[in-house]
C-alpha cells in the first residue's frame, strides 16, 4: 500500500507540469514576432508593451484574488473610471482652492481617487460575503453605479487642471528608461507572490476558494477573506486608474472600459481556475505580458483592431478548454 | 434489561467529565433535532454514539465542536459552562473532530490541509520546514503512508480519510470526535486506526465515536449512548450489553432476522459482459451475466474494481475491448442515456457528487430521471407538478423517508434518507436492471433494513439486481450469486449454498501477496 501516485511522468512532462505551457507559448510568440516584424524589438516598442502589460498585470492581480476565493469582479473597469474622475476632480478642486504645494495636491488627489475605489470594494465584499449574493450580480450592480456616478459628475467632458507633477512626471516620467507603472507592477507582483507562497493569508485565500465549508470547519473566518479579496481588487483597480489618468493627462469617465474583460481574460489564460482555489500571481503576470505582446504584434502587423478582439476571444476559449481538459483527465471521469 | 443506565450524577467518576451535556434542546424550525439530550464524556474512554439516521447524533457532535448552536440547556466543556462556542474556540480548547463528509480542500496538498487554520509561522512567514517535520512525525506515528506534498484531489478516498484523521490528531487534543471514520477504509486500514484509537484512549483522551458497525463498537466502546428520534434513550456499559439489546434500544423494536430472505427465480438474461476491459485499466477481462429474479453480488476490497464494473454497465467508464449486451442488443459507445433507455438504473456510492442535486427539493430529485414519462408531463413540454408531488408523497410513505417536507432540500436529509431518495428516483420509471454501488454505505441499521426490503421487493418482482459492496456480510446474505474481484479481475464465482464467508474470503487475498503485505506492515 503506497499513497504516492504510481505513475511517474517523464522528465519533460514534469518540467512542463511545473512551468506550464504559457511561458513556451509566450516565447514562441515573441520569437515569431521578432522574425516577422523587426520593429517589435525596438526599445520604444518593448517599453510600450511593458507599460501595457503593467497596467494589465496590476488590475488582473486583483481579479485573480477574487477568482481564487471563488468570485468574480465585474466592477474593476468602472472603478478605474471612478478613480480617474474623482482623483482628477480632487486635484482640480485643490488647485482652485489655492493649495500651492504640488506634491500635496498629487498626494491628496490620489487619496481622493482611492477612497471611492475602497468604498466600492467594501460594498462588493459586504454583499458577497455577508449577504451571500452572487458575486456576478453584486459587481454588475456596483459597476453600473460606479460608471453612472463617474459619468454624471463629469457630464461627459474630460477634467484637466491637474499639476504638471502628476501628468508629466508620474504619467510620462521614466526611471532608468522604464515608466513608473512598471515599478508599481513589479512591487505589486512581489508583494502578492510573497503573500501567496509565504503567508497564512495567501493560503487562506486558496482554502476559502477551494472549499468554503471545509475552511469554516477548520476555524477560518471565511467572510473576512472573501471580503478582503474584493477590497484588494478594488484598490488595485484604483491604482491602475490613477496611473492611467496620469498617462492620458485628464480624468475621464470612459477610462478602462475594456479592462474588466481583459483582466478576467488575463487571469484565465494565466491558469486561474474559475471554480476557485487555484491561481498563481507569476502566471498571471506572464499572461498579462502575453496578451500585451499579442495585441502589440497585431497592431504592428496592421491587423484591424476589430480582429484583435476576435483573436483574443479565441485565445481565451482555448485557455479555458485546456483547463477543463486537464481537470477532466485528472479526475478520470468520462 | 440488565444494562446500567448511568445518568449524570448517578455514577461517581474520577475527575471532572470532559464533556457534560444536560437538558439540551435544538430545533430547526418545527423539526426538533434534539430534545432534553444528555451526554457525558470522561477522560480515557471511548464513548460510542449509537442511533438511527436523524436520531440526532450529527447534531449532537456538531454542538460539541461548536459548528452548531443550541437553543436551551447546558453544555459544559472541561467543567466550564459554554455559550456561543465557535469551531475555532473549540479547537483551541482541545476538541478535534474527524468529519464524515470530507472537510479537505481538494486543490491543496496534504500538508497544507493538515495545517489549515493553524499554520505555524515565524513572523510573517510560514514556517514550512517546521510544518513538514511535524507532519512527518504525525504521519509516522499514525503509520499512514502518505506523501505530504501530494494534492488531496489525487488521493483515493481511503487516503483522504487518513488525511482527515491526521488533521484531527496533528495538535494535542483532549476530546476527539470520530464520525464514522471507517466508512471508506479497508479492513486493514481500519484495524490500524483502531490501534491508534486505543493508544489515544490510554493516553487519557476522551473519544466520541459514531458508528453503525457492530464489530467496531464491540471492539472499541467503553460506554454507549443510544439516541432515538432526537431523544436520549440510555447510556450503557459495553461489557454489560449485547448487540441484540443495542439494536432493540435503538429501533425500539426487536431484532430478528437481519437480512431478508429473497426468493430466487432466475429468468432471462438481461445484461451480459463479454470479456470487457476498461480503458482506465481498473477492471479487465470481465465476463458475466445478469439475470432477472436474482441478486448478483460483487465482493472485494475497496479499490478492487467492483464499482468500476457497475459504472461500466451504466456507461460511465470507457470500454477498451469486449462487449456489453443488454436484452440481446450490443451497447456500442455506451453512455448513461443509452443505459436508461435500456432500462438500466444505477445508484452511485457517492451520493453528494453523483447522485443527488443537493440544493434541489425532494420532488425535483425523485422525478428528475422520469420527466419524459407521460405520467409526469402534460403535453410534450409542461411538467405535471401534481403527479410529481403525488409520486414523491407515495415514495416518502413507501420508503419511509424522514423529511421535514416535500420542499426540503436533498442536503437536509441524513445519509440513509438520501439513499432512499435515490431509490425513489429509481422507482420513478420502469427499469429491468438495478445497479447498487455500496447501497448502505454511511447508513444506519434501520435504513439498511428498509433498503434491503426494497432490494427484496425488486428482485421478487422479477427485476435483475446487482450489488457491489465492501461489506462482506451484506454481499453474502443479499446475493444469490457472488463474484469476487481482486485487482481488477474476477477471481471467483460462488453460487447459492457455496456463498460462505470462508469461500469468499479465500478469494479476497492472493495468498502470496497477502504474506507480502503482512511483511510490509510489520513494524
Amino acid at each position: 500500500m503506497t499513497a504516492i501516485a504510481a505513475s511517474q511522468p517523464s522528465r519533460l512532462g514534469r518540467v512542463m507540469k511545473a512551468i506550464g505551457i504559457l511561458p513556451v507559448v509566450l516565447l514562441i510568440t515573441c520569437v515569431l514576432l521578432a522574425l516577422y516584424e523587426p520593429r517589435f524589438l525596438r526599445t520604444s516598442n518593448l517599453i510600450n508593451v511593458l507599460r501595457n502589460a503593467s497596467f494589465l498585470a496590476i488590475i488582473s492581480a486583483g481579479q485573480m484574488l477574487v477568482i481564487i476565493v471563488g468570485g468574480f469582479d465585474i466592477s474593476v473597469g468602472a472603478i478605474v473610471a471612478l478613480t480617474s474622475v474623482s482623483s482628477a476632480l480632487s486635484m482640480a478642486g485643490l488647485t482652485s482652492m489655492g493649495v500651492e504645494s504640488a506634491p500635496m495636491i498629487v498626494f491628496l488627489g490620489c487619496l481622493g481617487g482611492l477612497i471611492p475605489a475602497l468604498i466600492v470594494g467594501v460594498a462588493n465584499g459586504f454583499f458577497v460575503s455577508v449577504m451571500k449574493i452572487s458575486p456576478f450580480m453584486v459587481t454588475i450592480g456596483t459597476m453600473t453605479m460606479a460608471a453612472g456616478i463617474a459619468g454624471y459628475v463629469t457630464g461627459g467632458t474630460p477634467i484637466y487642471d491637474m499639476p504638471e507633477l502628476f501628468t508629466r512626471e508620474i504619467g510620462r516620467g521614466r526611471l532608468m528608461e522604464l515608466p513608473y507603472v512598471v515599478y508599481a507592477a513589479v512591487i505589486v507582483l512581489m508583494v502578492l507572490w510573497y503573500m501567496q507562497t509565504q503567508t497564512r493569508l495567501g493560503r487562506y485565500f486558496y482554502a476559502v476558494g477551494g472549499n468554503e465549508k471545509a475552511s469554516r470547519l477548520s476555524g477560518l473566518n471565511t467572510r473576512k477573506y472573501i471580503w478582503l479579496a474584493y477590497i484588494l481588487s478594488a484598490l488595485l483597480a484604483g491604482i491602475v486608474g490613477i496611473f492611467l489618468t496620469a498617462r492620458v493627462g485628464s480624468g475621464e469617465a470612459t477610462l478602462g472600459s475594456n479592462l474588466m474583460l481583459e483582466s478576467i481574460s488575463v487571469a484565465v489564460i494565466g491558469g486561474v481556475a474559475l471554480k476557485g482555489g487555484v491561481g498563481r500571481i507569476q502566471m498571471v503576470a506572464l499572461s498579462a505580458i502575453f496578451l500585451s505582446v499579442l495585441s502589440n504584434g497585431m497592431s504592428l502587423a496592421r491587423i484591424d483592431s476589430k480582429y484583435h478582439i476576435i483573436i483574443i476571444g479565441l485565445v481565451i476559449i482555448i485557455a479555458v478548454a485546456a483547463e477543463s481538459y486537464r481537470e477532466n483527465r485528472r479526475s478520470g471521469h468520462v | 434489561m440488565n444494562a446500567t443506565s448511568t445518568g449524570p450524577g448517578v455514577v461517581s467518576t474520577p475527575g471532572t467529565p470532559l464533556v457534560e451535556i444536560s437538558h439540551l434542546d435544538k430545533s430547526y424550525g418545527a423539526f426538533k433535532a434534539l430534545e432534553d439530550m444528555q451526554f457525558e464524556l470522561r477522560p480515557g474512554e471511548v464513548h460510542v454514539l449509537f442511533g438511527e439516521n436523524g436520531a440526532g447524533k450529527s447534531t449532537l457532535i456538531q454542538i460539541i465542536c461548536g459548528v452548531q448552536n443550541y437553543d436551551s440547556g447546558e453544555y459544559r466543556l472541561f467543567g466550564e459552562a459554554l455559550t456561543g462556542l465557535t469551531p475555532a474556540m473549540a479547537h483551541e480548547k482541545g476538541v478535534s473532530i474527524v468529519f464524515q463528509e470530507f472537510s479537505l480542500i481538494p486543490d491543496m496538498t496534504v500538508e497544507e490541509n493538515l495545517f489549515l487554520g493553524h499554520e505555524m509561522t515565524g513572523g510573517w512567514r510560514l514556517a514550512k520546514s517546521a510544518m513538514r517535520a511535524k507532519v512527518q512525525s504525525v504521519l509516522s506515528r499514525l503509520g499512514f503512508h502518505l506523501d505530504p506534498a501530494a494534492r488531496v484531489s489525487s488521493l483515493r478516498r481511503a487516503h483522504q480519510q487518513m488525511v482527515e484523521i491526521a488533521k484531527a490528531l496533528l495538535w494535542d487534543c483532549r476530546v476527539l470526535i470520530l464520525d464514522e471514520p471507517t466508512a471508506s477504509l479497508t479492513d486493514q486500514e481500519a484495524a490500524q486506526l483502531f490501534d491508534i484509537i486505543e493508544q489515544l484512549r490510554d493516553e487519557g483522551l476522551g473519544i466520541i465515536y459514531v458508528s453503525h458497525r457492530m464489530p467496531e463498537i464491540t471492539r472499541l466502546a467503553d460506554r454507549i449512548t443510544v439516541l432515538r428520534d432526537g431523544k436520549y434513550i440510555a447510556t450503557v456499559n459495553q461489557c454489560d450489553t449485547s448487540e441484540k439489546e443495542l439494536v432493540q434500544l435503538m429501533t425500539g423494536r426487536s431484532f430478528e432476522n437481519f437480512f431478508p430472505h429473497i426468493e430466487r427465480t432466475p429468468g432471462e438474461t438481461v445484461l451480459t459482459f463479454d470479456n470487457v476491459t476498461l480503458q482506465s485499466g481498473l477492471a479487465e477481462n470481465l465476463s458475466f451475466e445478469v439475470r432477472r429474479g436474482e441478486v448478483l453480488g460483487f465482493a472485494g476490497l475497496a479499490g478492487c474494481g467492483k464499482s468500476e464494473v457497475l459504472r461500466a454497465a451504466f456507461g460511465l467508464e470507457r470500454i477498451a475491448t469486449g462487449r456489453i449486451t443488454a436484452n440481446g442488443v450490443a451497447l456500442e459507445k455506451h453512455n448513461p442515456r443509452k443505459a436508461l433507455s435500456n432500462r438500466i438504473c444505477y445508484f452511485p456510492s457517492d451520493r453528494s457528487t453523483e447522485g443527488l442535486a443537493m440544493h434541489q427539493s425532494l420532488t425535483f430529485n425523485s422525478t428528475i430521471a422520469a420527466l419524459d414519462d407521460p405520467v409526469f408531463s402534460r403535453g410534450k413540454t409542461l411538467l405535471n407538478r401534481r403527479a410529481e408531488r403525488g409520486f414523491t408523497e407515495k415514495m416518502i410513505d413507501k420508503l419511509k423517508i424522514r423529511t421535514p417536507g416535500l420542499t426540503a432540500k436533498a442536503d437536509q436529509l441524513s445519509g440513509g434518507n438520501k439513499q432512499k431518495l435515490m431509490i425513489a428516483r429509481g422507482l420513478s420509471r420502469e427499469f429491468d436492471v438495478f445497479l447498487f454501488d455500496e447501497p448502505t454505505v454511511g447508513v444506519d441499521i434501520q435504513a439498511k433494513l428498509e433498503i434491503y426490503d426494497v432490494i427484496k421487493a425488486l428482485t421478487e418482482e422479477g427485476k435483475a439486481v446487482v450489488i457491489a459492496s465492501s461489506e462482506l456480510a451484506e454481499v453474502m446474505h443479499m446475493s444469490h450469486r457472488v463474484l469476487v474481484m481482486r485487482e481488477g479481475h474476477i477471481v471467483g464465482e460462488l453460487d447459492g449454498e457455496d456463498v460462505t464467508e470462508n469461500a469468499v474470503l479465500s478469494h479476497f487475498f492472493d495468498h502470496e501477496s497477502e504474506s507480502q503485505a503482512e511483511e510490509h506492515h510489520a513494524p
